[in-house]
């Protein structure tokens, strides 16, 4: 069994406004070590054995075109040990 | 004039939209997510609401749905679809509008009258407004902050394609205050804020929403 994560994070020039919230919260918990804060999704996705490259590349299909946003945000795949 | 209007599970503004298209002067059909049929409709409104609760993103699950496949395919060949606040959400998820909606700014769900001036009386929705003209419609969602990239939005300026615009403070943090935009061939619109709900003063702040409805007659006699 592996685990495949797909993580989906907003692009950079995209607005922000929950990032922008807990960065806020941070310093009024006494946090301080926060210039900024980005939120994102993190999907893991389960499957049998050894991922193939062939799953791999239909995993980056599923994230391009249900996972992620193209037009708003970025993903990363990756196989988690 | 038959214009169908979609529920998916969790829509919540069909019977408004159905009822503003009736007073409008058409026929309301209904259409079902799951039905690959468009029951010879020779438009299509996509409703507001929180279609499959707003999973994963507003609009992404409903984009797939096996009526959305008919829709993208008439809507290619020009079949006059309007999209309102969740139905933008899909429009923008089905890439038959460019941009996205994104949190509002300020991450409250807002719902309050908002008036907003119509930037584009040409398209198929919008004939019945004069050009310029200030509404006052309903606006209420979570999600409503119109986010595009620099390139997409000089685009949508530069060809006239912002059909309506925020009037005063940027209630969401959409860019460039918009409200609601078109494709380039005038038939897709997809908008904000609810016009359905604004079609009577008895039940809502005005009956100025009914120009969307009207206009679409317009629209099919030419």
């Amino acid at each position: 069994m592996a685990i495949i994560v797909v993580d989906v994070m907003l692009k950079p020039e995209i607005l922000d406004p929950q990032g922008n919230a807990v960065a806020s919260a941070l310093p009024r918990l006494g946090f301080t070590f926060a210039n900024s804060v980005r939120q994102g999704k993190r999907f893991e996705i389960e499957i049998d054995g050894e991922p193939t490259p062939a799953q791999l590349t239909e995993v980056e299909q599923a994230a391009e075109v249900l996972l992620s946003n193209p037009v708003i945000e970025t993903y990363v795949v990756r196989v988690e040990k | 004039m038959r214009i169908g209007v979609i529920t998916f599970p969790g829509t919540l503004d069909d019977r408004d939209a159905a009822r503003a298209v009736n007073v409008g002067g058409a026929e309301a059909v209904s259409l079902w997510h799951a039905d690959a049929d468009l029951k010879n409709v020779d438009a299509v409104i996509l409703p507001g609401g929180f279609s499959y609760g707003d999973y994963l993103r507003c609009g992404a699950i409903s984009r797939f749905a096996p009526v959305m496949k008919l829709v993208i395919e008439a809507a290619g060949e020009g079949m006059p679809v309007l999209g309102i606040c969740n139905g933008f959400q899909v429009l923008c998820e089905s890439h038959l509008l460019p941009g996205a909606l994104t949190r509002n700014s300020d991450l409250h769900f807002l719902c309050r009258d908002q008036e907003i001036e119509i930037t584009n009386n040409a398209t198929a929705w919008t004939t019945s407004f004069a050009d310029g003209e200030w509404i006052t419609i309903p606006l209420k969602n979570g999600e409503g902050s119109f986010q595009c990239d620099n390139q997409t939005l000089a685009k949508l300026e530069s060809e006239g394609r912002v059909i309506a615009r925020y009037v005063g403070v940027n209630p969401n943090g959409s860019r460039n205050l918009i409200a609601g935009i078109t494709n380039e061939r005038g038939n897709i619109v997809g908008l904000m804020p609810h016009p359905e709900h604004a079609i009577d003063p008895l039940t809502g702040p005005s009956a100025q929403g009914l120009g969307f409805f009207t206009s679409i007659l317009n629209a099919m006699v030419k």
